[in-house]
């Protein structure tokens, strides 16, 4: 064993600080390593003051109250407000949480291009979706993209004046 | 001020007219951002595979910054400090803080409990605002936020809150012995730099395993590791029992996370179809390929809800698996040290340095893999104020 742990040093000598936090007694290594049975007073510690809630903050059932501190940037409003506080009913391990919350996540998208055009400001898609960069990195694959896009667009309204023609002609 | 803002899936942008953070907490600060990162998980939130993730957010969890106002509480820092802040929220105080689980902190996330708090990461991690804005609200700022050491680069301290320390806690949790072989899926910068810390502890073979050339070529030369394309390998569980006499490695670290790729039938049900928390085909390639009774390491990011991994194999072999958000707290200290004696060189992992203003582009240069981008930093024009 000590010939081989010797080698190892040896092959590894061109690495700086190799095996400097090699450390055998290191078990159980983290997460388990500073244990200390704290856990047992369960929530009898001495807990932080506590952030005064000016907004609405959705709390997990699985908590008896709100932390000492939370997050306050965009509160729910609207329908995928009302979705996530549905989702809020059910437990971090429930089905019934996670799948409307990503629901919500989808209707507050259309919200957000509502609420821009509310406020007279028109985003522009292309240049969130960082069309820059692609024009300036991979001009090939964003001129295949639009190409495609043109055909699309361009089979989709052929079908459609042909088939307005074919109404209208009956 | 200028923040980043999120609009949907693929689609952010930098806003001028955000408002400026307040102190909310006697331990609050006020930081101005000097420098901000895009992380590889940030990509899961922008890809939309984070539930709760809210229109009108603002990303980041790796910043640097100087204290601009400190709440009546906070002791240990003043105005005009210039901190690096880990990327977890932590009160310091609570049962599991005490223990340095400083990931799962139980004072700073009402919306979850399996996570602590952690900024701009969705509300399933807090609801938070991020750091990728001229200025952040940091809340328990007497606990995380850390002074640079005088002399520190820039780059290589914002890097200290969160690449690194993960990187090094894959290793450390690995609990790697002196000449073990450890397998990292994932050539990414947490990838990158946990091969880079498995020699720390002594590894006797490091191997990498991605899909993306430039990565491993990066890896090759950055963690002087063997890094190898799964893509060319076939079968990579297969290839990592033949190279090591049919055993199985020592160690596996998923390094990838949710976005993994390399499996059709995860790929559908992960990614396109969203039936399980991502894709889990690094997880799967890691048990399979790791020996009997050996450990496998995650810190790549995964949904909440649940994914299709092997885990009658987990039994079979006698496997032993440890994971968490890492400790950022916890390693800074050690970490310190390895970069000031050399050991460790996180700004050689930055790639790509991007005006806030720029945010939509460097999201997709991330993305996309673009210009062979390993790291991208942000810089709000405030940084130098």
């Amino acid at each position: 064993m000590e010939n081989i742990t010797e080698n190892v040093v040896n092959e590894h000598s061109h690495i700086k600080g190799w095996g400097i936090d090699a450390d055998p007694a290191n078990e159980p290594t983290y997460p388990m390593k500073m244990y200390t049975g704290d856990d047992h007073r369960r929530m009898n510690y001495e807990r932080p003051p506590m952030q005064p809630k000016n907004v609405e903050i959705l709390q997990s059932n699985e908590r008896p109250s709100l932390p000492a501190v939370f997050g306050t940037s965009t509160p729910p409003t609207g329908l995928s407000g009302k979705i996530r506080r549905y989702a809020f009913k059910f437990s971090e391990g429930s089905w019934g949480h996670w799948l409307p919350l990503m629901l919500a996540d989808r209707v507050n998208v259309v919200e957000g291009i509502v609420d821009d055009l509310k406020q007279g400001y028109v985003p522009n898609i292309f240049k969130e979706r960082g069309w820059n960069a692609e024009w300036k990195y991979n001009r090939n694959k964003a001129i295949q993209k639009i190409a495609i896009g043109v055909a699309v667009t361009s089979f989709l309204l052929t079908v459609l004046v042909y088939r307005k023609d074919n109404k209208s002609s009956n | 001020m200028v923040a980043m803002n999120y609009r949907g899936p693929f689609r952010v942008r930098a806003d001028r007219n955000r408002p400026d953070p307040e102190i909310l907490h006697p331990n609050d600060a006020i930081v101005r951002v000097t420098r901000s990162c895009i992380c590889g998980s940030d990509l899961h939130l922008y890809h939309g595979l984070v539930p709760d993730t809210r229109v009108g957010m603002t990303f980041g969890h790796e910043f640097t910054g100087i204290v601009e106002e400190v709440g009546p509480g906070v002791k240990n820092l003043k105005p005009g400090d210039h901190v690096l802040v880990p990327f977890n929220i932590a009160c310091g105080t609570c049962p599991f803080c005490r223990q340095e689980l400083y990931g799962n902190c139980h004072e700073s996330n009402a919306e979850a409990t399996a996570v602590g708090g952690i900024f701009g990461y969705s509300h399933t991690a807090g609801g938070f605002d991020g750091g990728q804005a001229e200025y952040v609200r940091v809340p328990y700022a007497d606990v995380g936020p850390t002074i640079i050491p005088p002399g520190m680069d820039l780059d290589d301290a914002v890097l200290l809150t969160d690449v690194v320390p993960t990187g090094y806690q894959a290793a450390e949790m690995a609990g790697i012995k002196t000449g073990d072989t450890v397998v990292v899926f994932g050539a990414g910068p947490i990838g990158i730099m946990a091969a880079k810390c498995a020699w720390l502890f002594g590894a006797g073979r490091v191997i990498i395993i991605d899909h993306i050339e430039y990565r491993l070529d990066f890896a090759r030369t950055y963690a002087q590791c063997e890094a190898y394309n799964f893509k060319s390998l076939g079968d990579p569980v297969l290839f990592i029992k033949k190279t090591t006499d049919y055993f199985g490695a020592d160690v596996c670290i998923d390094a990838v996370g949710c976005e993994a790729e390399g499996s059709t039938m995860q790929t559908i049900t992960g990614r396109k179809l969203m039936l399980q928390s991502g894709a889990a085909t690094a997880l799967h390639w890691a048990i399979n390929g790791v020996k009997k009774g050996g450990v496998v390491s995650i810190v790549g990011v995964y949904g909440p809800t649940g994914n299709l991994i092997p885990i009658g194999n987990v039994l079979n072999k006698g496997l032993t698996i440890r994971a968490n958000q890492a400790s950022v707290k916890r390693l800074l200290p050690r970490l310190i040290e390895h970069v000031q004696a050399g050991r460790l060189d996180p700004k050689g992992l930055i790639t790509h340095r991007v005006p806030l203003e720029e945010v939509s582009d460097a999201y997709h240069i991330f993305s996309r893999k673009l210009d062979n981008c390993i790291k991208t930093i942000l810089i709000p024009s405030t940084a130098a104020a």
